[in-house]
C-alpha cells in the first residue's frame, strides 16, 4: 500500500513538474499541457479510428513479437544443442543486435508492403533477445542434473520439464519482460516510417506533419499503455507457466 | 547378482586416485566406504554407479534399479520440494507428506528448492534417492551439512526405509559407519586397499 502511494505520489510530482514546463513555455506546439493531452485522449477515444489503429498495430507488434519469439526459443535450442548451429548463428545474432532499426525499417520497405513493415521490425528486434536469454538458460543447466536424470531413469516428459524447462523459463521470463517494451517501441518507430494505413505509426506521423503536438502526446500515452498491458499479460502468463511447472 | 569391482583403477592426469580396487559388496545389507577427505571415495562410487568409466578393470551388477545422493544435491532448483520427489516416481499426482515430515520438512512440499537451505536441500536429495526405491542405493555422504538433532532422525529414518536393500555408503564419519553397520571399507591415502 505504502509503496503504491509512493509510486502515485511520484507520478503526480512529474505531472505537475510537466504542467508547469508546459505553463512555462506557453506554447501548446510546442510542450502540450498534461491537460490538453488528456482533453485529446477524450476526444480521441471514441472516434472510429480510434480502436482500429490500436487493434491494428497490436496485432502487428504481437504476432512479430511471437514470431520473433519461436524462432529464438528455436535457436536457442539448436545451439545449446549443437556448437555449429551455435557458431552458425552468432554472427547473425550480433548482426541483427547492431544494425539501426531505421536501416532495416528502410530495406524492409523495398521487400515488403508497409502494412507488414512492424511485423518483421518486431520479428527481428525479439529474436536476438529471446535468443541471448534462452540460450543463456540453457548454458547455465547443469550438465550434473543430466547424470541424475539418468541414474533414476526419469521420463522424457519430466525430464524435458523438470529438469530442462524450468532451469530455463526464468532466463525466457526476463526475454519477455525486456522484448515486449523494445518491441513496441521499434514497431511504432517502423509504421511512422513505413506510415501504413490506419497504423498508431501513421497518427503519430499525422500529428508531426499538422503540428497537432497534443496528440502526439496522446498517442504516445496510448502506445505507452498499450505496452504496459501487453507486457503485464505476458508475465502473467509467463508467471503462470512457471508455477505450473514449478509444481509438475 | 551382487555388486563387485574388479581390479579398478582411475587417474586424474598424474593423479592416480584409485589403484587396482577389487571387492564383491554383499547384497541386502549396507556397505560404509570410509576415508579422509580426497582420498577417492567419491570417484569409486560414481564408478561404481557406472557414472565415471574406470581407466581399467570392470565393475559388474550395476545394472539394477539404482538410487542415488551424488556429493552434490543435483536438485531441480525451480521445482517445488514435492514436484523433484515426484520426477523420479510414477504418475504426477503422488503426495509425499508423511515421507517429508519424516525428515523435518514438513509443510515444505510446495516451497521450490532454491529457497531451501542447505541442510533442507541434502534432505530433499536424501528422501528422493528413498522415494525412487531402488535395489542398490549408493549415498555420498548424505547427512553432510545436518545438525546432529536432525541428523540423527533422518539417519534412523534412512535405516528403516533401506532396511533389506542394498547400500553403498560414503562416508568420513565414524558415528555414521557405526550407525548403519555392515561391512567397513576404509580407503588410504596414498591409494592401497
Amino acid at each position: 500500500m505504502k509503496k503504491r502511494l509512493i509510486t502515485a505520489g511520484t507520478v503526480v510530482f512529474w505531472i505537475l513538474v510537466w504542467q508547469a514546463a508546459a505553463m512555462l513555455v506557453g506554447k501548446s506546439l510546442l510542450l502540450a499541457s498534461p491537460v490538453e493531452v488528456a482533453h485529446r485522449l477524450i476526444e480521441l477515444i471514441p472516434e472510429n479510428t480510434f480502436l482500429s489503429s490500436v487493434l491494428f498495430s497490436t496485432g502487428k507488434i504481437m504476432l512479430g513479437f511471437f514470431s520473433g519469439t519461436v524462432i529464438g526459443v528455436v535457436f536457442a535450442v539448436l545451439s545449446g544443442k549443437f556448437v555449429f548451429f551455435e557458431k552458425l548463428f552468432s554472427p547473425l545474432i550480433t548482426a541483427v543486435k547492431a544494425v539501426p532499426v531505421a536501416s532495416f525499417t528502410i530495406l524492409a520497405l523495398i521487400w515488403i508492403s508497409s502494412a507488414d513493415l512492424s511485423v518483421l521490425i518486431t520479428l527481428l528486434i525479439a529474436v536476438p533477445v529471446v535468443y541471448s536469454n534462452v540460450f543463456e538458460g540453457i548454458r547455465a543447466t547443469d550438465p550434473k542434473l543430466k547424470v541424475m536424470a539418468d541414474i533414476f531413469h526419469i521420463s522424457p516428459f519430466k525430464r524435458f520439464v523438470g529438469v530442462y524447462l524450468s532451469q530455463i523459463m526464468p532466463y525466457f521470463r526476463s526475454a519477455v519482460h525486456l522484448a515486449v517494451g523494445l518491441c513496441w517501441k521499434s514497431g511504432v518507430a517502423a509504421e511512422v516510417i513505413g506510415t501504413p494505413k490506419g497504423s498508431i505509426g501513421e497518427k503519430l506521423y499525422n500529428s508531426k506533419i499538422y503540428l497537432e503536438t497534443a496528440d502526439l502526446f496522446a498517442w504516445t500515452f496510448v502506445i505507452i499503455i498499450l505496452s504496459l498491458i501487453t507486457e503485464r499479460l505476458l508475465l502473467l502468463l509467463t508467471d503462470i507457466a512457471v508455477k505450473r511447472i514449478e509444481k509438475l | 547378482m551382487a555388486l563387485r569391482a574388479d581390479n579398478i583403477t582411475k587417474c586424474f592426469g598424474d593423479n592416480k586416485v584409485i589403484d587396482s580396487f577389487t571387492h564383491e559388496f554383499a547384497e541386502n545389507c549396507t556397505t560404509v566406504i570410509m576415508g579422509a577427505s580426497g582420498c577417492g571415495k567419491s570417484t569409486l562410487l560414481s564408478m561404481l554407479m557406472g557414472v565415471l568409466a574406470p581407466d581399467s578393470g570392470t565393475v559388474t551388477g550395476n545394472q539394477a534399479r539404482t538410487g542415488a545422493v551424488f556429493q552434490e544435491d543435483r536438485l531441480c532448483e525451480n521445482l517445488s520440494v514435492q514436484s523433484n520427489l515426484r520426477l523420479v516416481v510414477p504418475g504426477r499426482k503422488r503426495s509425499f507428506d508423511a515421507e517429508l515430515e519424516a525428515v523435518g520438512l514438513g509443510g515444505c512440499a510446495d516451497k521450490p528448492v532454491r529457497e531451501l537451505s542447505g541442510g533442507m536441500k541434502r534432505r530433499t536429495a536424501l528422501l528422493r534417492a528413498l522415494v525412487y526405491e531402488p535395489d542398490i542405493l549408493f549415498l555420498d555422504e548424505p547427512f553432510k551439512g545436518l545438525d546432529s538433532d536432525t541428523k540423527r532422525t533422518v539417519m534412523e529414518y534412512c535405516k528403516k526405509r533401506t532396511a533389506g536393500k542394498t547400500v553403498i555408503l560414503v562416508t568420513h564419519d565414524k558415528e555414521e559407519a557405526d550407525f548403519f553397520g555392515g561391512e567397513i571399507i576404509e580407503l588410504q591415502r596414498p591409494l592401497s586397499y
